[in-house]
């Protein structure tokens, strides 16, 4: 192992990412139920996205054009990390603009711009079990998602509501899809949650240290979980982008100076740059 | 004014240089030999191997080097390159009957076939540091006796088995198939191979604890070391087109052997049952807390489990890999920006209903909050 080491295109050999497309395509066919499939030890920390990674990897074909965020963020050191994995094991194009892109890798966000089918949004999961709070056991809540037993989890938003007058889960909130399956849809902020039902792109989820891979088809019911008297709520973001004024979009909130004082600008930094360019015309 | 955080590949690159160059630190200082470090630091070395799953003292010590001595970043770096690695075949089973030992004690039997060997241990000596080490040195020669040959070492529970006296070894079973944890997702209820093999790769910190905790009655197993050995075995391959075993080299594993809580019922004698623990180098800790921690996985297929956390398959195998649990703890440093930020948005909004539910009513804070906590 003196020279360089030569790796296969995105880095995982064939085999591999056949075992992992096998997963991805088994999670396609019963949306919102968790593959259990042999993740690989990447040359990235576990959490910090290596199931995303794996995903990504398995799909990347020469001709696609990736975008990686973080927070929203194209910029952000690890979606940086990430972006530069694939152009240096792949050698594919990369973007920010959420349109360009076939496949956009993220975390903790669903980009503002709508997407289109064609595309492929692939979160980073790390804890993918939607139960796993209410109950640590694997084998336990595996039986309860066959039982299709999701009692607890009503039990837990409606003890919130009684201990705070409404459901306080701001993001990883819980989703429904296609009527079967609870799953957890990352800790993208619920916010984000309307975003992926009816979806025209394909979600997929990668969880790589707990190994399991989930997806959410191309126009596929997801609905958040609520009561008919407390309806789900899209947080509501007050005011609007400091730098670009848009309104109605996720704000990230700045601290400016040592008095406290804040700004909130666009936590999707290429909806922000896309504005600007726009009021600049 | 707010500038936005631009710059983040020159601040990777950046960072990455410092980190260059603090490893190197002072140049007026010679830098490490691979070979320095696996043969006078070999006993990280070997914890490098085992926890990264892959026998080779020189990659290891480049781990070791590269990592700057932390070694799960090392044991983290191995496993990233044992992973891009084709998997040929397995190779047949060890026979650490046959080991070419450095080291054999028995806790059970004051003396037996092929003796007690102390071997190169840090037991008995006293722990005062030693000034002469600040230079260099050399200790002088190790004492030899014999010709040279190899003792023959039977295994001591084998010498109980004879009797009956233990549970039989469930090593005649047929370990080809044995699934491979880097190549399967683990499941539960896991398979004995899958529990060793997570074992084997365990935290030695995590595992030591664990292990240290049945010792003090969480899920007391009553355990003996049977036989600890140390020493070199073969590894024999059978490639498929040849249909016969060939050697493929030789490696130090450290094997230890428990005696535990007898067991017995209306259909079977009493006998010991075992616990059993096998890493590669010399690791005496390791293996001996892995076969602690075996053995109290045990608990439920032996009926005696109490809910202590070292009997708990779930609890023990999805918690003992450290580069897993060093990634996702670590990954709290990784923005959260947008999940806190959704978090604030609704503090302050519940802080708002707070406050403006208190001007309602009217009454001290104190009092209202008194009355709704009775």
């Amino acid at each position: 192992m003196n020279a360089a080491p030569e790796y296969n295109f995105a880095y995982l050999d064939e085999h591999t990412k056949r075992m992992i497309r096998r997963a991805i395509l088994k999670a396609i066919a019963i949306p919102g139920y968790q593959v259990p499939f042999a993740s690989r030890e990447m040359p990235m920390p576990y959490g910090w996205g290596t199931g995303g990674v794996q995903v990504t990897a398995a799909i990347l074909g020469r001709y696609d054009v990736l975008k990686v965020i973080d927070q929203g963020a194209d910029d952000t050191t690890n979606a940086v990390s990430i972006r530069r994995f694939f152009q240096k094991t792949a050698g594919v194009r990369t973007t920010t603009r959420t349109e360009e892109a076939s496949i956009i890798q993220t975390r903790h966000r669903i980009p503002e711009a709508p997407l289109k089918e064609g595309q492929v949004l692939v979160f980073q999961v790390p804890i993918p079990e939607p139960l796993r709070f209410l109950e640590p056991r694997e084998t336990e809540t595996r039986r309860m998602h066959a039982l299709e037993d999701y009692g607890v989890m009503h039990v837990k938003l409606y003890e919130d509501i009684a201990r705070h007058g409404q459901i306080a889960t701001t993001y990883a909130y819980p989703v429904k899809v296609a009527d079967r399956y609870v799953m957890d849809p990352s800790p993208t902020p619920k916010f984000d949650n309307p975003k992926m039902n009816d979806c025209p792109a394909l979600q997929l989820f990668g969880a790589g240290r707990e190994k399991r891979i989930y997806a959410v088809p191309p126009y596929t019911k997801v609905v958040s979980l609520d009561f008919e008297d407390h309806p789900f709520e899209r947080t509501r973001v007050a005011g609007s982008c400091e730098l670009c004024g848009s309104g109605g979009v996720f704000l990230d909130e700045i601290v400016t100076g040592d008095d406290g004082a804040r700004i909130f600008v666009c936590s999707d930094t290429d909806h922000c740059a896309n504005a600007r360019d726009r009021e600049a015309q | 004014m707010y500038v936005a955080v631009k710059g983040g590949e020159q601040a990777i690159d950046n960072a990455h240089r410092l980190l260059a160059s603090e490893r190197r630190g002072d140049l007026a200082i010679p830098e490490l030999t691979i070979s320095q470090i696996s043969s006078q630091l070999a006993l990280g070395v070997a914890r490098v191997m085992c926890e990264g799953s892959l026998y080779d003292p020189e990659l290891a010590a480049l781990a070791i080097k590269q990592a700057r001595g932390d070694m799960i970043e090392a044991i983290f770096l191995l496993r990233a390159y044992r992973t891009t690695q084709p998997r040929l075949g397995d190779s047949v089973p060890i026979d650490t009957s046959a080991m070419d030992v450095r080291r054999r004690v028995s806790a059970v039997f004051k003396d037996l076939p092929g003796g007690q060997i102390l071997g190169p241990t840090f037991d008995y000596t006293h722990r005062l540091l030693d000034p002469a080490l600040m230079g260099e040195g050399s200790p002088g020669e190790p004492a030899r006796s014999g010709d040279g040959a190899r003792i023959e070492t039977p295994r001591v529970l084998e010498l109980l088995d004879r009797d009956g006296l233990v549970e039989t070894s469930p090593r005649d079973r047929d370990v080809g198939a044995a699934d491979d944890l880097t190549r399967t997702p683990l499941e539960f209820p896991a398979s004995r191979e899958q529990r060793l093999q997570a074992l084997a790769r365990g935290d030695e910190g995590f595992l030591l604890g664990l292990a240290y905790s049945t010792q003090r009655g969480y899920g007391r197993t009553h355990p003996f070391a049977g036989e600890i050995r140390i020493g070199e075995v073969e590894v024999f391959f059978t490639p498929p087109e040849l249909g016969f075993e060939v050697p493929l080299g030789t490696i130090t594993v450290t094997e230890c052997e428990m005696v535990n809580q007898f067991h017995g019922s209306g259909d079977e004698a009493p006998r010991f049952t075992r616990g059993y623990g096998c890493v590669f180098g010399q690791s005496e800790r390791k293996a001996m807390s892995m076969a602690l921690v075996d053995r109290s996985l045990r608990a439920a297929e032996l009926g005696e489990a109490s809910g202590a956390p070292a009997q708990d398959e779930e609890f023990v195998l999805s918690h003992c890999d450290n580069v897993q649990a060093t990634g996702f703890v670590e990954h709290l440093k990784l923005p959260h920006y947008v999940d806190f930020q959704s978090e604030l948005v609704l503090l302050r909004q519940l802080r708002a209903e707070w406050e403006a539910e208190r001007a309602a009513l009217k009454t001290p804070a104190g009092v209202s909050l008194r009355e709704a906590a009775e």
